[in-house]
C-alpha cells in the first residue's frame, strides 16, 4: 500500500465533506495565525528593545549607587537613600582607570520651566559635557555645554525638541533664557529629536544642565544616584567594569566579603534583563494562542469521531476486500493530519498576513521569526498526529463483519 | 419455457462429463468439523456443530437454510472473515483456521472475492475506483490496476460507465460493479452474499448469468449464499444448512440457464417466480 495513495485516499474523503472539513480547518487556522501574530508581536517589541539598546553603544556602562539583592537578582536602585556614590568617585574613574573613556553622572531633577508667560514642568538632568558622545545622542542646533560650564557650575541649559516645541513655538530657542527654579538659564543648545524610548516615555522632554548646576542650584545635595561611563572600545567594557568595581571597592574601604555598596552594569546585562521581561511576555501571548491550537485539535478529534462512526460501513468494505488494520488507521490518521497540516499552512498565511497589517494599522511592530512558522507546522502536524490517533485506532479495530453490518 | 427447458436438457449431459471431471479437480475450500460457538454474556450459541464441506475448483456452490441455520456463520468462515472455534479450513491448500486479523486479510485480498446483498460500492467513489480498490490494497501498481479494472468493468457488461458514481447506476448495474470489484484480483473463490437480495427478478437473472458465464468460461470457483429456492436453483451444487449442521448437500442435475432465460425475457417478467418454483420442485 502506497504512502502517496493512501494521501489521496484521505483526500478524496475530505472533499466529499467540503464545508465540515473547512470548518474543522478553521479551528488549527485561527490556532495557528493566532501562535504566529501573538510570538510576532512579543518578537517585534523585543526586537524594537534590542535596537534602541544596541543605539546607546555597546562600550557603555551604568553605575548606580547601593546596590539590593532581590531573590537573589542584584540590581542597583540608583535611589535608595544611599550616598555612596559621589562626585569625586566618578573623577577618580575618569582619571584612574585607563580603559575608561568618559564619565558622566546623570542626576534627577523636576523643575519647573518659564519662559515669560509659558511654563513646561520637566525632568532636568545634570550631567557632564560628555554626556552627548556616551549616549550618542548629538545636539540638533547650538552646542552642548562645555567642561568649563560643569567646573563652574554655570547657568547654562539644553533643551529636548518637546520642550523647545512647547516653550520656543516657531522660534529659535538657542541663546533664549529660561527661568528653572526661578533662576535664569541661557538655552546654549537643542537636542536632536530622539522620540520614545520602549517603554513608551518621550525622551525629548529632557533638559540637560552641568550636573554642578543642578547640585548646587536645583537640589541644593551633592548625591549622585546613577552615572553613566563608557569604555574605550567595546573590547574593553568588560575590563572597565571589572576596574571601576575595584576602584570603587577601594575608595570605599569595603572589606573582601563585604557587598559592594554600588552597581555596575554593562549594556548586556541590561539587553539581558530587557529581553527576559519580553521573553515572558511573548511566552505568555504564545501560550494563550497555543490554547486556541489545543481547542482546534479537539475539534479534529471531534469530527474524526464522528467520520470514523459514520463510515463503519466503508470501512467494514475496505477490510473485506483486503485492507489491513493499518492501512484503515493509516488512512483516518492520515485524513487528520492533512486537515491540520492544510489548516496550519492557512493559519501560517493569515498570521503572516495579519502580521504584516498590525504595525501598518496599530504602529505595534511585529516580527514573524521562521521559528515560530517552522513550530506551527510541526505543532499542528503534531496536533493532527496526537488527535487523530484514537479515532484512527478506532477505526482499524473495527471487526469487518461488524462494520459490513452496521447501518 | 419449452424452449428453455429443451437447451437446459442439451446442455447437460456436456455438464455431466465436466462435473465427473470436477470430482477428481483440486478442492478449494475444505472444512473440518468446523465449530462456532459466540459467546453472548454468559450464554454460549452454538453456530455451528461440526461442518465438514469440501468445495473444488470450478464448482458453483449454493449455500441455503434459514436464519439462524449458520449459513452466514460458514460463509464468514470461509471468507476468512471470522476463524473458527474449532475445526479445520484449508483454502487453496493453505491452513487458514488460525491467521491472525492482518494475516486474514492478505488472504481475502489475494483469493478472495466478495458481493453482498447492498452492493457495498464506496459512495461518490466512480465504478473504476471501486473496482481498483482491492488492487490498491494488494499493491497493484497504478497503469495495471487501471487495465485490469477497465478490463473487469467490460467483462461484466459495464464499458463505458467507468466514471459513473453508484448512485448514478441502477442496482444491478451496482451489483456488476460489485462482481467486478470481486473479480479483479483473480481470486481462487468469489463469495456472493445473497447479491440478488436488493434486486429485481429480472436484473437476478442478470447478475446470474454473469456468475454462471464466469463459472463456465474461466472456471471460477462461485459460492452463493441465498435462502431463494429459483436462485440456488443456477447453481450446479445446492449445500443446506440447518441448526449449525449440514443437512442437505446435492448436485443440480439440470441447473437453469440464465442466458437462455434472458433471452426470453425482453422486459420484467413477474412469472419468472413461478417458474423458479416449479424447476425447484423438479431438481429435489
Amino acid at each position: 500500500m502506497n504512502f502517496l495513495m493512501i494521501i489521496r485516499i484521505a483526500f478524496r474523503a475530505l472533499a466529499r465533506n467540503k464545508a465540515r472539513a473547512a470548518l474543522t480547518m478553521l479551528g488549527i487556522i485561527i490556532g495557528v495565525s493566532a501562535v504566529i501574530i501573538m510570538v510576532s508581536i512579543g518578537q517585534g517589541a523585543q526586537a524594537s528593545v534590542q535596537a534602541q539598546i544596541e543605539s546607546m553603544g555597546t562600550n557603555l556602562l551604568f553605575v548606580s549607587a547601593g546596590a539590593q539583592n532581590v531573590g537573589g537578582v542584584r540590581s542597583g536602585t540608583g535611589d535608595s537613600g544611599t550616598n555612596t556614590l559621589t562626585v569625586e568617585d566618578l573623577d577618580a574613574i575618569r582619571r584612574e582607570v585607563p580603559s575608561v573613556a568618559m564619565v558622566s553622572p546623570q542626576i534627577n531633577a523636576r523643575a519647573q520651566l518659564v519662559v515669560g508667560n509659558q511654563n513646561w514642568s520637566t525632568s532636568v538632568q545634570g550631567v557632564s559635557e560628555q554626556f552627548p558622545e556616551i549616549r550618542k545622542w548629538a545636539v540638533g542646533s547650538g552646542d552642548f555645554f562645555t567642561d568649563a560650564d560643569v567646573r563652574t557650575a554655570g547657568r547654562v541649559i539644553v533643551i529636548g525638541q518637546t520642550i523647545a516645541d512647547n516653550l520656543f513655538p516657531g522660534q529659535d530657542a538657542v541663546g533664549q533664557t529660561v527661568r528653572v527654579s526661578n533662576m535664569p538659564f541661557r538655552v546654549v543648545g537643542v537636542m536632536a529629536r530622539k522620540g520614545q524610548d520602549p517603554q513608551g516615555r518621550d525622551q525629548d522632554d529632557t533638559a540637560f544642565a552641568p550636573y554642578t548646576s543642578v547640585q548646587k542650584k536645583i537640589l541644593g545635595s551633592t548625591r549622585v544616584s546613577v552615572a553613566y561611563v563608557s569604555a574605550v572600545s567595546a573590547e574593553a567594557t568588560y575590563t572597565a567594569q571589572q576596574q571601576v568595581g575595584d576602584l570603587l571597592r577601594q575608595r570605599h574601604k569595603l572589606a573582601a566579603g563585604v557587598p559592594d555598596d554600588f552597581t555596575v552594569r554593562n549594556m548586556s546585562d541590561v539587553a539581558e534583563a530587557a529581553n527576559q521581561t519580553n521573553s515572558i511576555m511573548t511566552i505568555l501571548l504564545g501560550s494563550i494562542a497555543g490554547v486556541s491550537l489545543l481547542v482546534g485539535g479537539i475539534g479534529i478529534m471531534n469530527i474524526m469521531l464522528v467520520s470514523v462512526t459514520e463510515r463503519t460501513r466503508e470501512i467494514g468494505i475496505r477490510m473485506a476486500i483486503g485492507a489491513r488494520s493499518s492501512a484503515v488507521r493509516s488512512q483516518f490518521l492520515i485524513e487528520s493530519v492533512v486537515l491540520s497540516l492544510t489548516g496550519g499552512f492557512a493559519g501560517i498565511l493569515l498570521g503572516i498576513l495579519v502580521s504584516v497589517v498590525v504595525p501598518w494599522m496599530l504602529g505595534w511592530p511585529t516580527l514573524v521569526s521562521t521559528a515560530s512558522i517552522l513550530g506551527s507546522v510541526v505543532f499542528s502536524a503534531g496536533v493532527g498526529i496526537f488527535f487523530g490517533y484514537y479515532p484512527a485506532r478506532k477505526a482499524a479495530a473495527l471487526d469487518p463483519i461488524d462494520a459490513l453490518r452496521y447501518e | 419455457m419449452q424452449a428453455t427447458s429443451e437447451v437446459g436438457r442439451q446442455g447437460h449431459e456436456a455438464r455431466a462429463a465436466l462435473l465427473a471431471r470436477e470430482e477428481e479437480a483440486r478442492p478449494v475450500i475444505q472444512l473440518e468439523g468446523i465449530h462456532k460457538t459466540y459467546t453472548m454474556g454468559d450464554v454460549e450459541v452454538h453456530a455451528l456443530r461440526g461442518v465438514s464441506l469440501t468445495i473444488r475448483e470450478g464448482e458453483f456452490v449454493a449455500i441455503m437454510g434459514t436464519s439462524g441455520s449458520g449459513k452466514s456463520t460458514t460463509m464468514n468462515i470461509i471468507g476468512c472473515l471470522d476463524r473458527p472455534t474449532r475445526g479445520t479450513y484449508i483454502l487453496d491448500g493453505q491452513d487458514v483456521s488460525e491467521l491472525s486479523k492482518d494475516e486474514r486479510a492478505d488472504i481475502r485480498s489475494r483469493k478472495l472475492g466478495f458481493v453482498f446483498q447492498g452492493f457495498n460500492l464506496l459512495s461518490r467513489t466512480s465504478a473504476l475506483e471501486n473496482v481498483e480498490l482491492p488492487m490498491l490494497y494488494a499493491g497493484v501498481e497504478a497503469a495495471e490496476r487501471h487495465r485490469r479494472s477497465v478490463e473487469a468493468l467490460h467483462s461484466v457488461g459495464l464499458a463505458g460507465r467507468e466514471q459513473n458514481n453508484p448512485n448514478q447506476l441502477s442496482g444491478g448495474q451496482q451489483q456488476r460493479v460489485a462482481v467486478a470489484r470481486a473479480l479483479v484480483n483473480n481470486p481462487a473463490l468469489i463469495l456472493a452474499d445473497e447479491p440478488t437480495g436488493n434486486l429485481d427478478s429480472r436484473t437476478s437473472v442478470e447478475v446470474m448469468e454473469i456468475f454462471q458465464r464466469l463459472n463456465r468460461e474461466r472456471r471460477i470457483t462461485l459460492v452463493l449464499v441465498t435462502h431463494e429456492t429459483d436462485i440456488a436453483e443456477y447453481a450446479d451444487r445446492v449445500v443446506v444448512f440447518k441448526d449449525g449442521r449440514v443437512k442437505k448437500d446435492y448436485k443440480v442435475t439440470a441447473p437453469r440457464d440464465a442466458a437462455e432465460e434472458l433471452k426470453n425475457l425482453p422486459a420484467v417478467d413477474d412469472d419468472d417466480e413461478e417458474t423458479g418454483a416449479a424447476e425447484l420442485a423438479d431438481a429435489a
